[in-house]
């Protein structure tokens, strides 16, 4: 287990106020100013020593990020834009972050957007939150008062501007160029890549955007070194994440791991095991729903980062883990997952908007056991349709998870659904019902 | 993708009043010149807040003439995010997360509770015209499963019971304590906190 003094969010579960007093009594904006003035190629190159890889779900390496833009400011300003829009179905981290620790997070802002040329940042909030981004604009206006955000902030003669942005129940808006989109002022529709915004984003202009939780970790890695950070976890997958555990456990919880922890300890250590002992689990969702489930036999042995999730065919994502146990219908899960997916795509590109509709019925009807057999293999189909055919990742978040469940419990579904349509003609098959008519009529 | 319509009966005229209008220019100054569009997101909330939690059409043209966009644009933006309401809500908006980690703690009892307390049908109006509710996707409280937001606010560990208390001082004009009902601190995991105990206790 993490030594506590080597965790980064000390003030996790609001132990002792998230005010700016109590901020710098546990280390924030102590020294910001010396960072700032070792320069733009220390700060860069610190953040590539300790190997810190995005937290928002693909695990881009961040000081690869950085060093994308434009070393000097052309005709155009630069913006820095955090991405707070966290609606990942099994990941609350950022609000905890942006509730608690809302310090760590500006003075995030304030090295991030040095390093990257902005004087100003946004930080898109999902609508949702709007309390607890009340509570982060309580925490920027208390820093502009004491001046460490502002003109010539924190005494380092860098101007900065931090500026919240609420989006409005879009889970789309948290990929970038989406958000880019939302914040312009448009629907939040992905763009094409490339260009990509670290040279033409926001208002066409060169734009960094990272997670919450990559920049609210900044500041204590140049702290205490980029190579303290990469001394945790294993090579590439370096440092400490919070991991949500959400589901049938018995306490389900935050906590701040070294990464490559295994999955096993953190349910039964920090989570209190699964609900009916450990023999009662099913399957796991080890990054947020867009991430393939997890079977109960490599659950025993899984650590939990990027490349050990990827050798099992799924991804460490947000670290969002959903544990689901034998009490529960696992095809009816999945259901629930392909009906979020349907709700959430943004109607851009048509494999996407038509497909996650008809793999949510299948899905549905498979759980009911009203589907025949031969649909098992046209949604496995369905889903490759998908992946690779848009302009985003959500085409790929919306179709994994239903892979997954090919990949693991086909047999459970064909158990369920093995009526044959030659022979049981008159089973009244809704092949091809328009969404529109199984959706609410009233909304 | 979800399926939004515009109420039928809509008011004839909208207009910010002057608490409304000082925030939006407020929420312009935000942005770089010329790019006041932004701040339709904002405004769009502002006329929500000042006509009781919905957005009419007229409210649409006119945050595009006062941002001088094409209404269309404005009516795209409205229709996109679930967030805004094209017909009128409950003065308390209950929004239930339905979605897989509290699907599979029990979300589907909060909804019977909604159900019995306000309304058999979502987005209708309880007898006293006070509340509605609705189902909603993934709100970001997971670790604290099930929940569901009334206008702001998040209550969260619920159980039916609990909610039917919750929604019976919602629906005699109280307004019940925010936070996790099984009185657990934050996101701290029960009874089972193993990590930075000496910050708890010091």
């Amino acid at each position: 287990m993490l030594k506590d003094e080597d965790r980064i969010f000390q003030n996790l579960y609001n132990d002792r106020g998230p005010d700016l007093e109590s901020s710098q009594n546990r280390g924030d904006w102590v020294n910001t100013k010396d960072l700032i003035e070792k320069g733009r190629d220390w700060i860069i190159n610190e953040v590539k020593t300790s190997e810190l890889r995005g937290r928002g779900g693909a695990g881009f390496p961040t000081g690869l990020k950085w060093s994308f833009a434009p070393k000097e400011v052309g005709s155009r300003p630069h913006y820095l834009i955090i991405n707070g829009d966290e609606s990942e179905p099994g990941t609350c981290k950022d609000r905890d972050i942006l509730r608690f620790e809302p310090h760590k997070l500006i003075e995030g802002c304030l090295i991030a957007s040095y390093a990257v040329n902005a004087h100003v940042c946004y930080i898109y909030v999902r609508g949702e939150y709007f309390l607890d981004g009340q509570k982060l604009q309580a925490a920027i206006d208390e820093a502009y008062e004491k001046n460490l955000i502002g003109k010539n902030a924190s005494g380092t003669g860098w101007t900065l501007d931090i500026h919240i942005h609420y989006g409005a129940g879009a889970y789309i808006c948290g990929e970038e160029t989406a958000l880019l989109e939302s914040i312009e002022g448009n629907k939040g529709q992905p763009r094409l890549k490339p260009p990509f915004p670290a040279l033409i984003g926001l208002y066409g202009c060169p734009t960094i955007i990272n997670n919450v939780e990559t920049i609210a970790v900044v500041p204590t890695i140049l702290r205490r070194g980029g190579k303290w950070f990469a001394s945790l976890g294993k090579a590439k997958n370096t440092g400490t994440k919070i991991f949500c555990i959400s589901g049938n456990v018995n306490n389900p919880c935050n906590v701040e791991e070294e990464m490559s922890i295994p999955l096993k300890d953190l349910i039964e250590k920090h989570a209190g095991g699964v609900i009916g002992g450990w023999d009662n689990l099913q399957a796991v969702i080890p990054g947020g729903s867009s991430m393939p489930l997890i079977p109960k036999k490599t659950c025993e042995t899984l650590t939990m980062d990027f490349d050990s999730l990827v050798a099992e065919k799924s991804g460490l994502g947000t670290a969002g883990i959903v544990v689901i146990n034998k009490d529960q219908d696992i095809i009816k899960c999945m259901a629930r997952i392909a009906k979020f997916y349907k709700h959430e795509s943004c109607g851009q590109c048509t494999p996407c908007r038509e497909g996650s509709g008809w793999m949510w019925r299948m899905l549905e009807r498979m759980a009911k056991g009203e589907a025949s057999r031969d649909e098992v293999d046209m949604l496995g189909d369905v889903t490759n349709q998908i992946a690779g055919h848009t302009i985003c990742a959500f085409g790929e978040g919306s179709s994994w998870p239903v892979q997954g469940l090919l990949r693991h419990f086909k047999k459970e579904i064909e158990d369920r659904n093995n009526f044959n349509p030659t022979f049981d003609i008159d089973k009244d098959i809704p092949y091809l019902v328009d969404q529109h008519l199984l959706d609410k009529k009233d909304a | 993708m979800s399926l939004r319509r515009p109420s039928k009966e809509q008011p004839k005229d909208f207009e910010f009043n002057s608490v409304s209008l000082e925030e939006a220019k407020m929420i312009i100054g935000k942005y770089p010149e010329g790019k006041q569009q932004s701040a339709v997101m904002a405004l769009l909330y502002i006329a929500q807040k000042q006509n009781n939690n919905w957005i009419p059409l007229a409210a649409m043209k006119y945050i595009g003439k006062f941002l001088e966009m094409p209404y269309i644009k404005v009516y795209e933006v409205a229709t996109f995010y679930t967030m805004y309401n094209l017909a009128p809500v409950g003065k308390h908006f209950i929004q239930v997360c339905t979605t897989t980690p509290c699907m599979i703690r029990g979300a589907y009892k909060i909804v019977e509770a909604c159900k019995e307390k306000i309304s058999e049908k979502e987005n209708e109006l309880s007898t006293d015209k006070s509340c509605s509710w609705m189902e909603v996707e993934c709100l970001g409280a997971c670790v604290n499963a099930p929940m569901m937001q009334i206008n702001n606010d998040y209550y969260e560990d619920l159980n039916k019971e609990q909610t039917l208390k919750i929604l019976d001082k919602i629906l005699s004009g109280q307004t019940p304590k925010p936070g996790s009902y099984r009185g657990r601190v934050n996101n701290e995991p029960e009874n089972n906190r193993k990590t930075l105990i000496d910050i708890k206790n010091a």
